[in-house]
């Protein structure tokens, strides 16, 4: 597919609802949102621009490989128990940490986005393994 | 006890470190076999604490049971977890061997590993809905792993196998949101103290008939049992071999603990039931394999026999039986993988598994004849093997009964067993090859790879048997703590029952 009209609109989109996926992800301990929302979206403005441009610059988009982003995902979300068992308590607990940045709240920071962020990638490998095999199918 | 996550834990690692490793074979075969080693020594490291403090419950995140997610392991747990590393290990060692390079390219390492992590988290688990997660884990693994290559055969099988097991999945969701809906927990400890408690006695019996259900159709009990040799021998040997060794008995877990801690059989409506069950399942099983004529068909048969032996046990619900099916499941899952080894090493040498086209092998390999003849004349229960002191116990607690028509069953399954067993003795071993020279050229090397962990295995059978006392020991105490679990519920609930 070749519209102009998509792909101008894309190079705004994109980034756009790659933002977005970031703030879901990030929002989603207290509000509604989380990794699994958040990896949507970002599939969404992947899956865009695989249909305006074309998968395989798609792909060089998100560097690894459908199955390493979704491994790396499984892997930080397993990683994220750790620290527990570090700190002396069980496997999986959630561990915090303030971060003070001069101009800015105090910020808590904690195993639990930790392992959001691998949802987050394990749901955007997925997806895009599946949006591309399906894409690449039909070309 | 961050120990008791380990076992999960490791192979979900491993995995994402295989994944991320696509392209070299060489590093997702270090990481493969070198994780089930480790496997090996994390599992028996849990046995012995098991062994030493009792029971063990760790509350995963910290949450407070039975509200959190909660791992725990009893002497059953820890010895299944023991059992399903080492045949992990044999697995990976035998897949080293095997060189299925298109199938490896295609994540076969990491499937392995995360149907591990579906056992372990199976045997681990101390609640009903983690068990079905656990469940689900595993039958996305073994899914992939039936399919992987996409040989005709193998689709035909696979869709078979996917069509029960979400069939099963789903009687497993709906008994357990009934269960739920009943007593008002899925934590199995929690559970194990109210359900004595609860009032409607006729729903919980029904509830358990749906487990019974769905674990029958996994552990491929009668009459639920066709998936099973429509579909294990279509997959590479090692497949066959770890799916033979470890899912079924996932189900026969399943079923051991549900019905002692949770829905005890004593005087129950299910008993008598599940006496038939087993007998059935014994005779069909084995008069299954007498008409089969091709390799793993005979064998894969022979699963679904010796599952009911493992039901026999549980049926009779006396400690001895209870410690004879355990024992039985230390046996069958060595033995059982072991055969399937076996089976793939013909398979790889001659290119088919068909027994009339085979023959000979007793003159060309005899040490692969000697390592076949020790796991089957184990299987068919001879003295001193392990099957032997198995079936020793199941047949004197059965005799204890007065269960004479079970015991009888359990005698003649063992006789048409044993003339199985001697079917692919003449057929491959013993008869003059009909077609000379048909063997494919196998590196020596390779040979080795291939043969070292039916070594391995051959071993731990004989190791089973020559210490029958002390192996025999450890599951008394396994069924016993079934049978009385307050000290699982002490460890995860952290009051007295």
């Amino acid at each position: 597919m070749s519209s102009l009209i998509l792909r101008t609109a894309t190079r705004y989109l994109v980034p756009l609802l790659l933002l977005f996926s970031i703030y879901l992800l990030l929002a989603g301990h207290n509000y509604p949102g989380g990794g699994f929302v958040g990896g949507l979206a970002a599939a969404a403005g992947l899956a865009l621009y695989a249909l305006a441009f074309d998968v395989r610059s798609a792909r060089t988009m998100l560097r690894l490989t459908p199955t390493g982003v979704s491994a790396l995902g499984l892997m930080l979300a397993a990683l994220s128990g750790l620290p527990g068992i570090l700190r002396g308590s069980s496997f999986l607990t959630g561990k915090w940490m303030v971060a003070y940045l001069p101009g800015f709240d105090p910020i808590k920071i904690g195993t639990p986005v930790l392992f959001d962020l691998g949802v987050y990638l394990v749901v955007l490998g997925v997806t895009m393994s599946i949006i591309f095999a399906l894409a690449e199918e039909e070309s | 006890m961050n120990l008791l996550a380990a076992p999960i834990v490791i192979p979900l690692l491993l995995a994402t470190l295989a994944l991320l490793g696509m392209r070299s074979h060489r590093w997702q075969q270090a990481l493969a076999v070198g994780g089930a080693a480790l496997l090996v020594l994390v599992s028996f490291r849990l046995l012995f604490r098991v062994r030493e403090e009792g029971a063990l419950a760790l509350q995963v995140g910290n949450w407070p049971a039975p509200f959190g997610i909660t791992l725990a392991a009893d002497l059953l747990g820890a010895i299944m977890v023991v059992l399903s590393s080492v045949t992990g290990l044999a697995i990976a060692l035998y897949s080293v061997g095997a060189r299925e390079t298109a199938r490896e390219r295609f994540g076969y390492y990491p499937l392995v590993l995360l149907l591990l992590m579906g056992v372990n988290g199976a045997f681990l688990t101390g609640d009903v809905f983690n068990l079905y997660v656990c469940f689900e884990v595993m039958l996305m693994a073994s899914f992939v792993l039936l399919a992987l290559g996409g040989e005709k055969p193998q689709i035909e099988g696979g869709v078979k196998y996917v069509a029960l097991n979400f069939f099963s999945s789903a009687l497993f969701l709906a008994a357990a949101g009934l269960l739920y809906g009943a007593v008002g927990t899925l934590n199995m400890a929690d559970l194990a103290v109210k359900i004595p408690a609860a009032e409607d006695g006729g729903l919980l019996t029904a509830i358990g008939l749906l487990f019974l259900a769905a674990f029958g159709i996994k552990a491929a009990i009668f009459p639920l049992f066709f998936w099973l040799p429509a579909s294990y021998h279509t997959p590479p040997p090692a497949v066959s071999a770890l799916f033979a060794g470890l899912l079924t008995k996932v189900g026969v877990y399943a079923l051991i603990r549900f019905f002692t801690m949770l829905f005890p059989l004593e005087a129950s409506f299910t008993q008598p039931l599940m006496m038939w069950l087993a007998a059935l399942t014994m005779i069909t099983g084995v008069l299954g394999a007498a008409a089969q004529h091709e390799f793993r068909r005979v064998l894969s048969f022979h699963i679904v026999s010796q599952i009911g032996y493992m039901i026999m046990g549980l049926a009779l619900f006396t400690p001895l039986a209870l410690a004879g099916s355990i024992f039985y499941i230390m046996h069958h899952i060595i033995v059982k993988t072991n055969l399937f080894l076996v089976s793939g090493v013909v398979h790889y040498l001659r290119g088919t598994g068909e027994l009339k086209e085979l023959g000979g092998f007793y003159r060309a390999r005899p040490w692969l004849a000697i390592l076949f003849l020790v796991p089957a004349m184990s299987l068919a229960g001879l003295p001193p093997l392990s099957g032997f002191f198995a079936k020793l116990a199941l047949v004197v607690a059965g005799l204890r009964e007065a269960a004479w028509a079970l015991v009888a069953s359990a005698l003649a399954v063992s006789l048409l067993t044993l003339y199985s067993m001697t079917k692919i003795w003449g057929e491959v071993f013993w008869k003059a090859d009909p077609t000379p020279n048909a063997e494919a050229a196998m590196e020596p090397a390779r040979y080795r790879m291939l043969v070292w962990p039916i070594v391995l295995l051959a071993a731990v059978t004989v190791a089973i048997g020559f210490s029958a006392g002390p192996m025999f020991a450890l599951a008394v105490d396994a069924a016993g703590q079934l049978a009385n679990p307050s000290a699982y519920i002490r460890a995860v609930l952290g009051t007295a029952p």
